[in-house]
């Protein structure tokens, strides 16, 4: 079901599925820099502060309590929500709505099981679905077929091509958007919250499934979760957004009792089981109560 | 010309059921030439943006503009001007309002309802105000397409390669909004615009299919297509087509029932529109069943793992 095909087999010169456009931009210029950073809407800051820099090819997992502002960088980044205070850069300029070189995959539930549209469609949007008419000139739609079957190739989605969207498991259905986000071949993926409603099977196969399409296509990736287990083996750096702020580091410096007590202004234990799976404990009033005195600042 | 032919007439002996001579001999009457050009455009209309209602889960909005349509018509009636317009002026303004209020409006159907009784209420008093023969404005809440006039089927012409003409523009945009509204946000389409703009040519659509289907009936030619289509054809050009295609065939199948029958157009519409529904609904369940029976005999499918437990961790 993985169906990726092999790093090795792409880097020994077979032509890529997808290949990322502008690879290289230069290492000088960081995909993403925050400076000052906050976000809020209505004159409320949700968090503030935030000093960042993310470079190319970096894999960078957000965590942190619902409502902690998590989903607001990415509209940020986006550029469907400016930022309340402080300067964002993506590629060295400011966001911009539309930019083709950001792939997104939003958070959802799941979609609505009576959408009869094919997978292959949805996937098609991606290439061709901000332009203006029908888009009938037979080339166009020649090469768009053959993106689209690309795309779901290398998300090991492409028996899923003629299926009804709706009709797809909540995995199937995160590959499909996956190769969605995919097909405009961009040079950043954003993921929001991919692992939400997936089994703990589903969430390793699909952290698992962005960690080598980034290996072989070489794009960025911010993922954001609120459970950190399923990345803990492919993510670079962690960025912590919570009470107010955000603190980027490695999972070994981020993830501490003492770095989220801080954070958090309470006491916070982290704890490691046999298995290797970090705990949080002491943050069951924060996560029932993200707004709460010891929440956001307002 | 209007109010005798409310209803179908069973015109003089019954079809000779020869295709070509049968409606050779229907186009020879004036008032039926109207009501099929009218009833054609109209249909393809409401059949392609019917798609578009049910992809994006709008039906009640279009029910709520046939409704305050109808308060328009009554009001043009007594001001003595072509119904046609009325129902379009009005239900043109409450889109733009619907559309600007966009998402806004979601889950509100005590408002929506509300206005749409008070439109109802308000048309009922234009009627009631006016002295003349209200037929022409009862004919709104039921259709009247065989008392339709040569004005009205120009008017009509026009609104239909007008809203066909902006939906070829808005096409790509609109299907992505449609289907996906977050990602095309993301992707730089104005989600917001997009919507108002749909809501618009949706309220046009309205005001054609009124001829035809009534206020009342509208949802028989606006959406049953739509909805029919959307689980027959996976592409959405595929569905759109079928969609525009079952409309049409709907409206000529029903004109000409109602020619050589005693009974009103706008019956056979919701009748077919249900027949044919219930038909794909029942055929689409089979289809279903079978697919699943074959695949669960193909492979042992792994368990759908979705109802796992899954969070591990708190955080």
């Amino acid at each position: 079901m993985m169906g990726t095909a092999e790093p090795a087999a792409a880097a020994a010169g077979h032509q890529a599925p997808v290949p990322a456009r502008g690879l290289g931009a230069g290492p000088a210029v960081p995909v993403i820099e925050a400076t000052g950073l906050a976000s809020g809407y209505r004159g409320r800051t949700v968090w503030s502060g935030a000093d960042f820099s993310i470079g190319a090819g970096e894999f960078l997992t957000v965590l942190g309590p619902n409502g902690a502002g998590k989903s607001t960088l990415l509209r940020m980044v986006l550029g469907l929500l400016r930022p309340a205070q402080g300067t964002l850069r993506v590629f060295g300029d400011p966001p911009r709505r539309g930019n083709p070189a950001i792939g997104y995959v939003p958070q959802r539930r799941t979609l609505d099981p009576d959408l009869g549209v094919r997978a292959a469609d949805l996937v098609g949007l991606g290439v061709d679905g901000h332009r203006w008419g029908v888009g009938v000139s037979p080339q166009k739609r020649r090469e768009k077929g053959q993106d689209v079957s690309r795309a779901l190739a290398s998300v090991g989605a492409a028996d899923l091509s003629g299926r009804a969207a709706g009709r797809l498991s909540g995995g199937e259905q995160q590959r499909v958007q996956l190769a969605q986000a995919l097909v405009s071949r961009p040079r950043l993926l954003l993921l929001d919250e991919p692992l939400a409603s997936l089994d703990l099977r589903s969430q390793q196969e699909v952290s698992q499934l962005v960690a080598d399409l980034r290996a072989e296509y070489g794009f960025t990736v911010v993922l954001v979760t609120h459970d950190i287990n399923p990345v803990l083996g492919v993510t670079d750096r962690v960025m912590y957004v919570a009470a107010g702020g955000v603190s980027v580091g490695t999972p070994e410096e981020v993830i501490t009792s003492t770095s989220l007590s801080r954070l958090y202004q309470t006491d916070v234990e982290v704890l490691t089981d046999s298995r290797g799976r970090i705990f949080v404990v002491g943050l069951e009033a924060e996560t029932a109560h993200p707004h709460s005195p010891r929440g956001p600042r307002p | 010309m209007s109010g005798a032919l409310a209803s179908g007439y069973g015109f003089l002996s019954g079809p000779s059921w020869n295709l070509v001579a049968d409606v050779h001999y229907m186009l020879s009457f004036a008032f039926m030439r109207n009501a099929f050009a009218a009833g054609t455009a109209s249909a393809l209309v409401a059949g392609l943006i019917g798609y578009f209602v049910v992809l994006r889960a709008s039906s009640f909005a279009a029910h709520a503009l046939s409704h305050i349509g109808f308060a328009g018509a009554a009001g043009a009636v007594l001001l003595g001007i072509n119904p046609v317009l009325g129902v379009g002026a009005l239900s043109l303004a409450a889109s733009i309002g619907m559309g600007a209020l966009g998402r806004r409006l979601q889950g509100r159907d005590v408002v929506i309802g509300l206005v749409m009784a008070a439109s109802l209420g308000l048309g009922y008093l234009f009627i009631s105000l006016y002295s003349g023969n209200a037929s022409d404005a009862y004919a709104v809440l039921f259709g009247q397409i065989f008392g339709i006039t040569t004005g009205a089927v120009r008017i009509t012409l026009l609104t239909s390669v007008v809203v066909l003409g902006l939906l070829a523009v808005m096409y790509r945009p609109l299907l992505f909004a449609s289907l996906d509204e977050e990602v095309a946000e993301a992707r730089g389409i104005r989600v917001g615009a997009v919507g108002l703009a749909f809501m618009m040519l949706l309220a046009l659509a309205v005001s054609e299919a009124v001829q035809v289907s009534g206020v009342l009936l509208i949802f028989a030619l606006l959406v049953a297509p739509g909805a029919i289509a959307g689980r027959v054809f996976r592409r959405p050009a595929a569905a759109l087509a079928l969609s525009a295609a079952l409309a049409i065939l709907i409206t000529w199948a029903s004109l000409a029932l109602a020619f050589y029958t005693p009974y009103p157009v706008s019956f056979y519409v919701t009748s077919l529109a249900f027949v044919l529904y219930l038909g794909v609904r029942a055929a689409s369940h089979g289809a279903g069943l079978r697919r699943e029976l074959a695949a669960s005999a193909r492979s042992p499918r792994e368990p759908a793992g979705d109802a796992l437990p899954a969070a591990t961790v708190r955080t």
